[in-house]
């Protein structure tokens, strides 16, 4: 305990080491993570790149307190997954928006906010607030309906931000969208996250947009789920999209590539 | 509203005719026999005039129909007890509360359901099995046993109707808070929202398309359960009364004259839930 309290002075806001986590399956069991050590710093943006059961979904989920490791510990601000989910330590964005149909834009992102307890004044302060933050002022009054995706997912992304969690999960939340829209919200979630200096750990199958995005660049490869490759990102903090094209960008996403490959061949 | 108009009085129309049609076919064999008897042989309009103007028709027609409405609905007072709008008035209160009790049994079965493994396992077939026993046959049985222990009136018919009206609201609500996906549940988990809240906030409002569609069933059967409830207690006062009454004496007239009424019944009850659905459902932006 008192280790990970200095850690966390120390800025590591999430830590997990030797972690497993098996399904049981009518299959038998299914290696969702294998060893997975990892450490994320505050203020970092870390993303977690692989094909699709390499556990890199159920790895967030293990980090929000939605699935048990099987063996292996974890922490979030120094402390238990589920303490850090019961003293709302972070806030989860989920693939698609889920918002409630019956609620306006304003009465979702009111909603996790009813249920802390928060006053009404601070409701109002905060949902207008975090509407600013995604660009989606004038909106609070809007039924999801009304909103194109992108908007929701938008919406979704002010609702995790309406609390105080420093900590953002996000799985996926761009998957959906087309690539216009997905480049768009990629500036907008950088810009965020530069001005909110939360820690962001970010679910993409995307070489783009996790090279774009990422400050470190988590490699996983499936059967069983492990972490074949960090990359920690040389890229300025400062990017503007057209960062995209030079050598420092490509050469990122070619280490990113190469990671994801290995991955594939140690398997066949 | 207006392109429906044609489409709509057509179909009527229709069905007036199919009725006077078969009530020419089927009151023309007793037209022919009266004939007979006082040898006098009947032409077309004759027969025709004589199959829609008889005291017990085999099939009244719809003329002879609204004329015994409108003797009952409208000349007698309401107190009469040759009033239809008095016997209708026992039956609605019977159909409403035991729509009301119901509802809430119904209601609260599910709760059950969602909230507690056992119940979710060993209810659901006893509701089933229920609705399999003929209503008919258990339904003097719980008058006779009711007025054993003295409850006899209003809440004996209610009961019929509870019977027959809980279970669609208990299928219904249980799918309906079963609604919200795997992700809208641990979106209240990552909140930390607790039970009451992931109800109220989550489940009940997930589920209010699916309660309204229930009850408007509900609501029907309610009516059925209520009507039978009135057959075995001697035909005192009711729609029911009133069709086991016309049965007794071949009164056809006055049993058609109270299914029209127990539909129109029907019709203004679900039609009333069916305008608080929609009232709801565009306050919560679902319609």
């Amino acid at each position: 305990m008192t280790d990970s309290v200095s850690k966390t002075a120390q800025g590591t806001v999430i830590q997990a080491s030797g972690l497993n986590l098996t399904f049981d399956t009518n299959d038998g069991p299914v290696h969702a993570l294998r060893d997975v050590n990892l450490e994320v710093g505050k203020g970092d943006f870390v993303s977690f790149i692989g094909p699709s059961g390499c556990g890199k979904t159920t790895f967030l989920r293990v980090m929000a307190d939605l699935e048990q490791p099987t063996a292996g510990t974890v922490t979030v601000n120094g402390v238990s997954p589920e303490e850090a989910r019961r003293a709302r330590a972070y806030g989860y964005v989920f693939q698609a928006a889920g918002l409630y149909p019956w609620r306006t834009i304003g009465g979702n992102i009111r909603l996790p906010l009813e249920i802390m307890g928060y006053s009404k004044a601070d409701q109002d302060a905060r949902v207008k607030r975090v509407l600013d933050l995604v660009e989606l002022s004038g909106f609070e009054k809007k039924f999801p309906w009304q909103l194109s995706g992108g908007m929701q997912q938008r919406a979704s992304i002010a609702r995790a931000l309406a609390f105080d969690a420093d900590i953002l999960l996000m799985d996926e939340p761009f998957g959906a969208l087309d690539e216009i829209v997905r480049d768009h919200l990629n500036e907008q979630l950088l810009a965020l996250w530069r001005r909110t200096e939360k820690t962001i750990c970010f679910v993409t199958h995307s070489i783009p947009e996790a090279v774009y995005l990422s400050t470190r660049i988590v490699v996983m490869s499936p059967r069983p789920g492990r972490i074949t490759d960090v990359i920690e990102s040389p890229l300025p903090k400062e990017r503007p999209l057209d960062i995209r094209d030079t050598p420092e960008f490509l050469e990122v996403a070619h280490r990113v590539r190469e990671g994801l490959r290995a991955g594939h061949a140690y398997e066949e | 509203m207006r392109q429906s108009l044609i489409p709509v009085l057509t179909i009527v129309a229709a069905i007036f005719a199919i009725w006077y049609a078969a009530a020419v076919w089927l009151n023309a064999p007793w037209a022919r026999d009266v004939a007979a008897r006082n040898d006098q042989s009947l032409s077309v309009t004759e027969l025709v005039a004589a199959t829609w103007s008889q005291e017990k028709p085999k099939l009244p027609a719809p003329h002879q129909v609204a004329v015994e409405l409108y003797d009952t609905v409208i000349d007698k007072k309401v107190t009469s007890k040759r009033s239809l709008v008095y016997h209708s008035g026992i039956t609605l209160s019977a159909t409403l509360l035991g729509f009301a009790l119901g509802t809430a049994l119904g209601f609260a079965l599910a709760i059950g359901i969602v909230y507690n493994r056992v119940m979710d396992k060993s209810v659901m077939p006893w509701v089933i099995a229920s609705q399999t026993v003929p209503i008919l046959a258990i339904a003097p049985m719980i008058i006779v046993v009711l007025n054993a222990m003295g409850l006899s009136g209003l809440l004996p018919k209610a009961m019929i109707s509870m019977y027959l009206s809980f279970f669609p609201v208990v299928v219904g609500m249980v799918k309906g808070l079963r609604s919200p996906d795997a992700m809208q549940l641990d979106q209240m988990r990552t909140w930390n929202a607790g039970a009451a809240q992931e109800f109220l906030k989550l489940r009940l409002p997930s589920s209010m398309p699916y309660l309204f569609t229930s009850m408007k069933i509900a609501m029907a059967a309610s009516l059925v359960g209520a009507i039978v409830g009135e057959l075995p207690t001697g035909a005192v006062a009711g729609l029911g009364a009133r069709l086991l009454a016309g049965s007794y004496y071949g009164q056809t007239i006055q049993i058609w004259s109270a299914l029209i009424m127990a539909a129109v019944l029907a019709a203004v009850m679900v039609g009333t839930i069916g305008a608080v659905q929609r009232l709801v459902l565009k306050r919560m932006g679902m319609a």
